[in-house]
C-alpha cells in the first residue's frame, strides 16, 4: 500500500505518494530529479548520499522516505544562494581543490556543513574523525580537511 | 614561450569542472534517464566454480513487469570479451586465451560470474524475477590462490589452459644473473605477497543502453575511462556491429583507477539487448556487485633475490612471480605482470643484470587487471622492499645504499628493455630527507620509546614508465592496438576555442589543465577554452586515460593541433597583413610582421578564418580547426623518493603514519594544485593497500569474504595524516610539454615506503618481514611470533 | 528490498498492538534495519514506525538513575548535559558509535533491541547493570542480552527507556574493526553501587561480563591489574579481522585503557 507524505525539500513543500520501500535517496533522485545526491554503496558507509534532515547530516540511502514526514530536507542543490553564489563550504572546496571526480563531493560538503555547525572550531584531528562517515577515493582527504577548515572559517564570519 | 604562456602554465588555476560538481549538477551515468526506460539486473553465480546443467527462466519471464530474460544460450553469434595484449611464453607459444563469454555458457568460474540478464519495468521487479530463475548447478571444487592453482591436481578452470597456466614469460639475461650471484659478497632473499585489491571508485559502474530503429543506431552511456576503445572492442570484436552505428558516451565519471578501462560483460549484454527489447535499458551496479565483478588489482606472489658486492653495489636481481589472472582474461590483464612490471625492476639503480620470470595463473576469482599503477607498484614493492632488507642485513644506511646504486648518466639503457631519457634521483632523495627531517628521527624515536611505542622510517625510491605508449614498442611487446592519442582544436569565429581530447577525465581535471595548455600557447584567457571529452560522437578518436598518460600523450596531441592552428593562423595573418608567411611571428596572442608593429590579434585572425571575403581560395581554405594525432617515441619516466614515518603501539599492533613526505619528478608541471592532489590521492591508495585493504576469498568455498565495506577496509580520513609533497624537475626530453605524468606515483611509492617503515620500527623486536596489509592484528601477530621464535 | 506495509504508531500501546497484530518489526532510527532490508537480509512484512511516539524521547535524571528514552538518538546523548553530568562515559561511548550521520538517526533503543554482537550500547547497559524498561516490564541487563541478535524481548514488546544507575566511576574503551569500525573489542568498566562490573562487546557472539576482570579490578582498580588478566579465548570470535587470541589479548588492553580513562 502506498504511503503519502509531506515534507520540505530545499525550502519547497513536497507532497508525494510512494511505495513504503522508497528510500529518501530514491525520492530525491528519481521522483524529484535531484541527482546531486549520489549513491556509492549499499551498506550505508560511503556517505555519498548525505543530506541534511532538520539540520542534521543523514545518509539518505539508509532512511525510508516515509520516515521523513514533516521533515525539512536540504540537499546539495539547496545550499547556494538564489543568485548562484556558492555556500562558503562549496567555495572552500573549490578554493582548496577538495574534490577530484566529484562523486563523493556532494555528500562530503553536506557532511562538512553539519560538522562545522556542531564543531565550529574543530582541530584537524577532530575533522578527520568526524569525516568517518564519508569515503573519498580520489583526494586522500588532504585537501578535503583543508577545505573544511577554510569553510569553517568562512561560515564563522 | 610567450608572456601569457608563462602567466598560465605552472599556475594553480582553480578547476573549471568544480562548478557543476559542487552544486550537484554534474551528470554521472546513473543520473541519465531515458523515456520509456527499463531496468536491468544481472543474476550472478553464487558458486566459485560450477557446471550449469540447465537454466529455467520460464517463471522469471512470467513474473510481473518483466520485459525479457536472457542467458548465455540466447547470445547466438556474440563473441567473447577480448584481451588486448598477446603475451608469448618462454617456449614461444602464445598465452592461453580461453573464451570469456558475455553471459556464462555451460560453466561459471567465479562468484559473481554473469548468468542471466533480467530486464523489467522496475529494478525491484527485475530482482524479484531473478530470484525465480532456476539454475541447476553442479558445484565443482574451486581454487582461488594462484600458487594453489598451479599445483598438480588443482581444479581445472578452463579446458584450454591445462594446469590453469596462462603463460610463463621471462625477461632478462638469466646466465648473466646466475654468474653474478655466484660471485656475490652478499645475497638478500625475500618472499613477498602483493595483496589483491578491489579498486572501489566511489561511483559504482553503470550503463544506459538504447537503440533507435529509425537510424539503426545505438547509444551507450557508461562509466568508462576510454569510450573509444570500449566502442572499438565491443563493436568489432564482440557484437559485430558497424562502429559508426554505436555512440559511446562516458559523461562525468566518478573515479576509475583502472577499473573502468575495461570492456565488461554488463554493458556489452545491454547494447545487444537494447535492440531486442527496443527500449532503453538502465543498469546501476550496487556496491556489493562491484566488489564481486569489477576487475581487481595486484595479487602477486614473488620470490626475489638481490646480489651485492662487498661495497653494497647491486650486482644482480632475480625475481620469480606468480600472478593471478582471475577466472578470465580481462582487457589488459596479460600485460600488467609482464610488460608493465618486469621492465621496471631496475628501479633507479644501476643493477647490471636482472632476470624475471612470471607465470600467470587462472583462479576462480574476479578477473585481475590494471589498478592504479598497474604492475609498477608491484615492481617497486619488490625492488624497494629488498633494498630495504639488504640495507638492514648489511648495516648500510637505507638512503646511503640507495645512493650508492643510483643511475646518474642519461640516457640509460636498463637490462630490462627500457631506455630512461632523463632523471635526477639524488635531488629527490635529498629533498625528501630534508622534508622528512631525517636528522631529527633518532630523537623522535627515543621519545616514542619513552611512551612504549616503536618508531620507524622507511624509503621508497620508485620509478615508473608512463605516457603509454610508443605504439611501435608496445606492438613489439604484444599490444594489439596502437596507443597514440588524438586532439582537436576548434577555433570559433570570435576566437574562443573548444578542445576535443581522446583522453578522459574522471577526476584528473583535464578541463582545466588542457585549457591552460591551449590558452597558454594561444595567448588567450583560460575562460575562453572549453574541453570536451568522453563522447565518441564528438571526439574524433582516443585511447583514453590510464598509465598516467593524459598530459604527456593526450596533452601533446593537443599541442600539435594548436601548432597547426598557429601555422594556419600565420597564413591568414600573412594574407591580411599583405606580408610573406615566413615573416609572420606569433607571440602573446598576436600575429606580427617581424620587425614591425603591424599585427593582428588572434581573435581577428579567427574571425577572418570564418569570414573569408577576399581569400586566395586556391591557397587558403576557410576555417580554423585542426586535428592531430600523437604517438610518443618513448615512455616517460617519473621518479621520486617517498619517506614514511610510523609509530607502532606494540600492545594493539596499531600503526600510525605520523609523517609522509613525497618528493617527485614529474617533469614540467602545468597546474601544481592538480598535481599535488593526484599525489595525495595516490599516496592514500598506496597506504590503503599497505595498511588496510585486502581482498580475501575463502580458500574452500571460493566465496568473497571481503564483499562489503564492513569487511574490506577503505582508508578513511582519520587513518591518514596530511602529506608533505614536493617536486624536482627534469623535463621529459621527448615531448614538447616536457611532462611525464603524475597520476600513479603515490600509489607506487607509498606501499613500500610504509612497509619499510614498519619493518624498521619492528626490527627492534625481531620482526623481519610479513606481508601487506599491516593491519593491527597482523602487526601484533608478527610481534608475537618473533617473540616466540 | 521486499515489499512491506508501514504503520505510524501514535503511542506505545498503539505500537505494541500493531506489532502483535502483524508480527512485524519496530522501526526506530532504522540504521541497522533499513540497511538489512536493502540487502534483502531482513524481510519484515510490516514495519511499525516509533518516531511519532513522544514518550519514547528524552533524557532525564531520576534520583540516582539516568533515564534515556528509547528513541533518543545517539547524537543527542553525545551532546546532553544531563548525560555528561551524570555518566560522561555514556556520552563518550555514544560519540564513538558508527559515524556522525548514523548517530544523527540511530537510537539507543534500536541498538539494544538489535543486540548486534559488535554494538557499543550493550556494553554500557551490561557494564552499568542498567534496567531495560519495556512496554510490559523492567528487565535487568543481566537478563536482557540472550545471544547473537537475541534479547529477552517478547513479540510486540517495545523498549521504552533504559535506566542507568549513576556509577562512582565508569569508562568505555573501544578497539574498532578497521573496516566496519564496529567494536572488534569494546570494554566497559564501572564501579557501581552493586560492585565492579566489566562488560565486553565485539569479542564474542554477544556482549558478556568478564568475571576475571571484575575480580581483579575489585581488588585493585588499576590499569595494570586489568592488563594482567589473561582472558580465555575459547568462546571468542575468530575472523578476518582478528583471531580469538588477539581478541582475548585486546580485552585486557582495552580494559586497562578504560580503567586508565576513568576519573
Ligand atoms: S550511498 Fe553509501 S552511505 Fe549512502
Ligand atoms: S573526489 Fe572522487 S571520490 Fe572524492
Amino acid at each position: 500500500m502506498a504511503v503519502t507524505l509531506s515534507l520540505s525539500v530545499n525550502g519547497k513543500p513536497v507532497h508525494a505518494t510512494v511505495d513504503p520501500r522508497t528510500l529518501l535517496v530514491e525520492l530525491l533522485r528519481n521522483h524529484l530529479g535531484l541527482t546531486g545526491t549520489h549513491v556509492g554503496c549499499d551498506t550505508a558507509q560511503c556517505g555519498a548520499c548525505t543530506v541534511l534532515v532538520d539540520d542534521r547530516a543523514v545518509k539518505a540511502c539508509n532512511v525510508l522516505a516515509a520516515q521523513m514526514e514533516g521533515a525539512k530536507v536540504v540537499t546539495i542543490e539547496g545550499i547556494a544562494a538564489a543568485d548562484g553564489t556558492l555556500h562558503p563550504m562549496q567555495a572552500a572546496f573549490k578554493e582548496c581543490h577538495g574534490l577530484q571526480c566529484g562523486f563523493c563531493t556532494t555528500g562530503m560538503v553536506m557532511s562538512a556543513i553539519d560538522l562545522v555547525n556542531r564543531h565550529p572550531k574543530a582541530s584537524e584531528a577532530k575533522i578527520r574523525e568526524e569525516l568517518e562517515g564519508n569515503l573519498c577515493r580520489c583526494t586522500g582527504y588532504h585537501n578535503i580537511v583543508k577545505a573544511v577548515q577554510h569553510g569553517a572559517a568562512a561560515m564563522g564570519k | 614561450m610567450g608572456a601569457n604562456e608563462e602567466g598560465v602554465i605552472g599556475k594553480a588555476v582553480r578547476r573549471k569542472e568544480d562548478a557543476r560538481f559542487l552544486t550537484g549538477t554534474g551528470q554521472y551515468t546513473d543520473d541519465v534517464n531515458q523515456p520509456n526506460q527499463t531496468q536491468a539486473f544481472f543474476l550472478r553465480s553464487p558458486h566459485a566454480h560450477a557446471k550449469i546443467r540447465g537454466i529455467d527462466t520460464a517463471k522469471a519471464k512470467a513474473s510481473p513487469g518483466v520485459v525479457a530474460v536472457y542467458t548465455g544460450a540466447d547470445l547466438e553469434g556474440v563473441n567473447g570479451l577480448p584481451c588486448g595484449w598477446l603475451i608469448h611464453s618462454t617456449d614461444g607459444t602464445p598465452m592461453k586465451e580461453p573464451p570469456h563469454p558475455v553471459l556464462a555458457k555451460g560453466k561459471v568460474r567465479y562468484v559473481g560470474d554473469h548468468v542471466a540478464l533480467v530486464i523489467a519495468e522496475t529494478l525491484a521487479q527485475a530482482k524479484d524475477a531473478a530470484e525465480l530463475i532456476e539454475v541447476d548447478y553442479e558445484v565443482l571444487p574451486s581454487v582461488v590462490n594462484p600458487i594453489d592453482a598451479l599445483k598438480p591436481g588443482a581444479p581445472q578452470i578452463h579446458d584450454e589452459a591445462p594446469g590453469n597456466k596462462c603463460y610463463t614469460w621471462a625477461l632478462g639475461d638469466k646466465a648473466a644473473v646466475d654468474a653474478a650471484f655466484s660471485k656475490a659478497a652478499h645475497v638478500t632473499r625475500l618472499d613477498l605477497v602483493n595483496n589483491r585489491l578491489i579498486p572501489n571508485a566511489i561511483e559504482p559502474r553503470a550503463a544506459v543502453a538504447s537503440y533507435s530503429r529509425a537510424d539503426d543506431a545505438y547509444t551507450l552511456y557508461t562509466t568508462s575511462q576510454n569510450p573509444h576503445v570500449e566502442r572499438l572492442l565491443m563493436t568489432a570484436f564482440v557484437l559485430g556491429l558497424p562502429e559508426h552505428k554505436v555512440r559511446v558516451i562516458a559523461p562525468d565519471v566518478g573515479g576509475g583507477f583502472g577499473s573502468k578501462i575495461y570492456l565488461y560483460a554488463e554493458e556489452t549484454a545491454m547494447v545487444w539487448a537494447a535492440k531486442r527489447v527496443n527500449r532503453p535499458i538502465k543498469w546501476a551496479c550496487e556496491r556489493s556487485e562491484s566488489f564481486l565483478s569489477d576487475a581487481h588489482g595486484r595479487d602477486h606472489v614473488t620470490r626475489a633475490e638481490l646480489a651485492l658486492d662487498k661495497d653494497g653495489k647491486f650486482l644482480a636481481l632475480r625475481v620469480h612471480t606468480v600472478a593471478a589472472m582471475g577466472a578470465y582474461l580481462s582487457t589488459f590483464a596479460s600485460c600488467i605482470p609482464t610488460i608493465l612490471y618486469a621492465t621496471l625492476l631496475a628501479g633507479q639503480y644501476t643493477t647490471p643484470a636482472i632476470y624475471a620470470e612470471v607465470t600467470a595463473a587462472f583462479t576462480n576469482t574476479a578477473p585481475v587487471d590494471a589498478y592504479r599503477g598497474a604492475g609498477r607498484p608491484e615492481a617497486t614493492y619488490v625492488v624497494e622492499r629488498i633494498v630495504h632488507q639488504a640495507a638492514a642485513e648489511t648495516g648500510i644506511a637505507q638512503d646511503e645504499l640507495r645512493r650508492r646504486n643510483f643511475i646518474r648518466t642519461f640516457p640509460y639503457q636498463t637490462p630490462v628493455a627500457l631506455l630512461y631519457d632523463t632523471g635526477g634521483y639524488d635531488a629527490c632523495l635529498d629533498e625528501a630527507n630534508r622534508m622528512a627531517d631525517v636528522k631529527g628521527f633518532a630523537a623522535r624515536k627515543a621519545e616514542s620509546a619513552k611512551h612504549g611505542k616503536l618508531r620507524g622510517l622507511g624509503y621508497a625510491s620508485y620509478i615508473e614508465a608512463c605516457g603509454l605508449a610508443p605504439s611501435n614498442i608496445a606492438g613489439a611487446l604484444g599490444a594489439r592496438a596502437g596507443l597514440f592519442e588524438a586532439g582537436e582544436v576548434r577555433v570559433h569565429p570570435t576566437g574562443s576555442v573548444t578542445v576535443f581530447t581522446g583522453s578522459h577525465s574522471h577526476g584528473q581535471g583535464h578541463e582545466t589543465t588542457f585549457a591552460q595548455v591551449v590558452a597558454g600557447r594561444l595567448g588567450i584567457p583560460v575562460e575562453n577554452v572549453d574541453v570536451v571529452h568522453g563522447d565518441t560522437g564528438r571526439v574524433v578518436f582516443g585511447m583514453g586515460t590510464y598509465g598516467s598518460r593524459s598530459l604527456a600523450v593526450g596533452g601533446t596531441a593537443i599541442v600539435k593541433a594548436v601548432d597547426k592552428v598557429i601555422d594556419k593562423g600565420k597564413k591568414i595573418a600573412a594574407h591580411l597583413l599583405e606580408a610573406a608567411e615566413t615573416d609572420i611571428e606569433f607571440r602573446d596572442g598576436k600575429f606580427t610582421v617581424a620587425g614591425t608593429d603591424r599585427s593582428k590579434a588572434f581573435g581577428e585572425v579567427a574571425l577572418a578564418a570564418y569570414v573569408p571575403h577576399n581569400y586566395p581560395l586556391d591557397r587558403l581554405e576557410p576555417g580554423l580547426n585542426e586535428t592531430a594525432f600523437y604517438d610518443p617515441t618513448n615512455f616517460t619516466f617519473p621518479a621520486g623518493t617517498h619517506v614514511c614515518e610510523v609509530e607502532i603501539d606494540p600492545d594493539t599492533g596499531v600503526v600510525k603514519v605520523v609523517q609522509f613526505c613525497a618528493c617527485d619528478d614529474f617533469g614540467n608541471i602545468i597546474n601544481p594544485m592538480i598535481v599535488e592532489g593526484q599525489v595525495h590521492g595516490g599516496v592514500a591508495q598506496g597506504l590503503g593497500q599497505a595498511m588496510l585493504e585486502n581482498c580475501v576469498y575463502d580458500p574452500k568455498s571460493g566465496q568473497l569474504l571481503t564483499g562489503t565495506y564492513m569487511d574490506y577496509a577503505m582508508p578513511r580520513a582519520d587513518d591518514l595524516p596530511s602529506f608533505k609533497v614536493g617536486t624536482k624537475v627534469t623535463p621529459c626530453t621527448h615531448n614538447p610539454l616536457g611532462a611525464k605524468g603524475c597520476g600513479e606515483a603515490g600509489a607506487i611509492g607509498a606501499p613500500a615506503a610504509f612497509m619499510n617503515a614498519v619493518m624498521d620500527a619492528l626490527a627492534a623486536v625481531g620482526v623481519k618481514h610479513f606481508d601487506m596489509p599491516a593491519t593491527p592484528h597482523r602487526v601484533w601477530a608478527a610481534i608475537q611470533s618473533a617473540k616466540h621464535a | 528490498m521486499y515489499a512491506f506495509e508501514l504503520h505510524h504508531a501514535k503511542s506505545v500501546a498503539d505500537a505494541s498492538a500493531a506489532l502483535s497484530r502483524t508480527g512485524g518489526k519496530a522501526l526506530a532510527g532504522g540504521q541497522s534495519l533499513v540497511a538489512a532490508m536493502k540487502l534483502r537480509l531482513a524481510q519484515p512484512g510490516h514495519l511499525v514506525d516509533l518516531s511519532g511516539i513522544p514518550e519514547l524521547k528524552g533524557i532525564r535524571r531520576e534520583g540516582d538513575h539516568l533515564v534515556i528514552g528509547a528513541m533518543t538518538r545517539h547524537a543527542d546523548v553525545v551532546s546532553s548535559e544531563a548525560v555528561k553530568g551524570a555518566i560522561p562515559a555514556l556520552a563518550a561511548l555514544a560519540e564513538g558509535i558508527g559515524d556522525r550521520q548514523v548517530r544523527n538517526m540511530g537510537t539507543i533503543g534500536g541498538s539494544i533491541a538489535n543486540n548486534d554482537p559488535a554494538a557499543d550500547w550493550p556494553a554500557a547497559v551490561l557494564g552499568l547493570g542498567a534496567t531495560v524498561v519495556t512496554s510490559k516490564r523492567k528487565i535487568a541487563a543481566d537478563e536482557f542480552f540472550k545471544g547473537m541478535f537475541e534479547t529477552a524481548l517478547a513479540e510486540g514488546e517495545i523498549i521504552t527507556a533504559v535506566s542507568f544507575p549513576v556509577p562512582k566511576k565508569a569508562a568505555y574503551a573501544k578497539f574498532p574493526n578497521p573496516a566496519s569500525r564496529f567494536a572488534l573489542v569494546g570494554v566497559f568498566v564501572a564501579q557501581t553501587g552493586a560492585g565492579t562490573r566489566v562488560a565486553v562487546t565485539g569479542a564474542a557472539s554477544s556482549v558478556f561480563r568478564s568475571k576475571a576482570h571484575e575480580d581483579a579490578l575489585a581488588k585493585d582498580w588499576s590499569a595494570a591489574a586489568a592488563k594482567a588478566v589473561r582472558t580465555p579465548d575459547a568462546n571468542l570470535n575468530s575472523d578476518l579481522h582478528g583471531t580469538a587470541a588477539y581478541r582475548a589479548h585486546l580485552v585486557s588492553v582495552m580494559a586497562s585503557r578504560a580503567v586508565g580513562a576513568t576519573h
